[in-house]
């Protein structure tokens, strides 16, 4: 039970809290645009802890760099997909909840 | 480390349990592609933790290929959503 186990299991499991928040979001929150929100950016981070705390553990370089390519893939492709989903959703129509306060997009174009 | 992890498991079990919720419920398509790439999130993650536990690269592949497929099929059902409606 050195130092660096220590640090990892720290990051990998706050990583995963991190996943579950985002998971509970998708599930609690109230229209597309929220879960959007709640599925795109805390597992993303818990992704990237989780990450650190796998390459403390690997030796080799090369599964180092797998890793952080997989990291580097996962920060760029969420917010691209999500923006992608969010548009087609709001184009579609009668998405958001009768809550909301502001619609920006309403009154642009 | 086999705490954390185990810890780290549970965790992510819970979360892909309320996508799941999410998947079979979600009243309109788009929530049903987010609570997908949340699930295929959910697995790159735990390839993560399972690789951080063996100490073993096997796993690296796998959670490659997920991320990759994962983003193409959102971007795919997002255009499909788009020209259709709903």
């Amino acid at each position: 039970m050195n130092v660096l186990d220590v640090v990892s299991g720290v990051l990998i499991v706050s990583g995963a809290f991190l996943a579950m928040v985002g998971g509970i979001g998708v599930l609690r929150l109230p229209d597309v645009f929220g879960r959007m929100h709640a599925a795109t950016k805390p597992p993303t981070l818990g992704l990237v802890l989780v990450g650190l705390g796998a390459i403390l553990q690997l030796d080799q370089i090369a599964d180092v760099t797998l890793l952080v390519l997989v990291m580097m893939l996962q920060f760029l492709t969420a917010p691209v997909g999500a923006h992608l989903v969010g548009r087609s959703a709001y184009q579609s129509g009668g998405q958001l909840d009768a809550d909301t306060v502001i619609d920006e997009l309403d009154d642009a174009d | 480390m086999i705490l954390a992890t185990n810890i780290a498991f549970g965790l992510i079990s819970i979360g892909t349990l309320a996508a799941l919720v999410r998947l079979v419920r979600g009243p309109s398509l788009a929530d049903r592609v987010v609570a997908t790439d949340l699930f295929l999130t959910f697995l790159v993650i735990g390839s993560a933790v399972l690789a951080a536990r063996e100490g073993r690269a096997a796993y690296l592949e796998v959670m490659l290929m997920v991320a990759v497929v994962g983003f193409l099929g959102t971007a795919m059902v997002a255009r499909f959503i788009e020209r259709r409606g709903a």
